[in-house]
């Protein structure tokens, strides 16, 4: 049986929560369900999607568009990506990606962002072999101890 | 970050094999086409066949052909057989209780390091060669633009 996708509704919120915790090993259910209320509110060009296989969720790939955050143009973000650890290899992530794109599409977006740690090199070959480079974009941080540190100095 | 001659020849030499899987490449038509020491490429391909990415096929139309795995294989692998890849914040790292400018500029050469290492370690062979056919693509539409 194949693995079909659709917009995720109310009853899949539970799972996407099981799933980023399953995988991560984090608890963070305060930051998604003030994400499900956040994409609630803008349906038209903010997406969750999900991989359905034999009645499971096995992955999901959220997005919005965003314009002119850091001074760039319009764009689709990518603001999570998960498949299943049992479903590597099956082409579940290639099928999100593909669907959400075609979403963005038809929002008018023309060009597709996202960002993805360092050290996370197996979902960046992902992203890489869908066809995304580096962005013209550095993500900076500090940590602020460091700047009262230098305050004081 | 400049890489060693023998790392980009070993680069060509298996993005050449890999983007040819259906036959052999001499070593001869690799040298020719990249511009590089045939002497150069013999010890690398000896290298590369000794780690299982290529493969040497003796007789009558024999040469060199691609043997790793183009989703698994990364530019990480091949160029790390060579060089130290992330090497340039050991070359400005003092001891933890060092000298303060060599400190400094450790961190900011081990955030280049860690750049240059994920940007190898996250593209695969069968990346590669998509970019490089996107190249080809491109020249070809302003070919016939």
């Amino acid at each position: 049986m194949g693995t079909t996708v659709r917009v995720a509704g109310e009853d899949d919120f539970a799972q996407i929560i099981g799933l980023d915790s399953a995988e991560s090993g984090q608890d963070r259910q305060d930051y998604w369900h003030g994400l499900f209320n956040r994409f609630r509110n803008r349906p038209d060009d903010r997406h969750i999607l999900v991989a359905i296989r034999d009645e499971s969720l096995v992955g999901y790939i959220i997005g919005e568009v965003r314009d002119g955050e850091f001074g760039l143009p319009r764009a689709g973000w990518i603001v999570h990506l998960r498949v299943s650890d049992q479903m590597r290899e099956e082409k579940v992530g290639t099928r999100l990606f593909d669907t959400l794109c075609a979403r963005f599409r038809r929002d008018g977006v023309a060009r597709l962002r996202t960002a993805v740690a360092r050290t996370d090199t197996l979902v960046m070959a992902f992203f890489r072999s869908q066809g995304m480079m580096a962005a013209p974009t550095v993500q900076m941080e500090m940590d602020l101890d460091d700047r009262d540190q230098r305050g004081a100095s | 970050m400049k890489l060693q001659i023998a790392s980009r020849i070993a680069l060509y030499a298996v993005l050449m094999l890999a983007s040819h899987p259906d036959r052999q490449l001499s070593a001869a038509d690799i040298a020719r086409h990249f511009n590089v020491s045939l002497n150069h490429l013999a010890k690398v391909l000896r290298d590369l066949n000794r780690a299982g990415l290529v493969e040497a096929v003796r007789g009558a139309g024999g040469g060199y052909r691609f043997s790793g795995q183009p989703r698994r294989t990364t530019l990480y692998d091949i160029v790390d057989m060579f060089e130290n890849v992330g090497q340039s914040a050991a070359d400005v790292t003092g001891d933890e209780d060092g000298d303060p400018i060599s400190q400094g500029l450790a961190q900011v050469f081990q955030e280049i390091d860690d750049i240059a290492t994920s940007t190898l370690q996250s593209i695969t062979i069968e990346t590669m060669l998509k970019i490089s056919e996107r190249h080809r693509r491109r020249q070809t539409g302003n070919g016939q633009a």
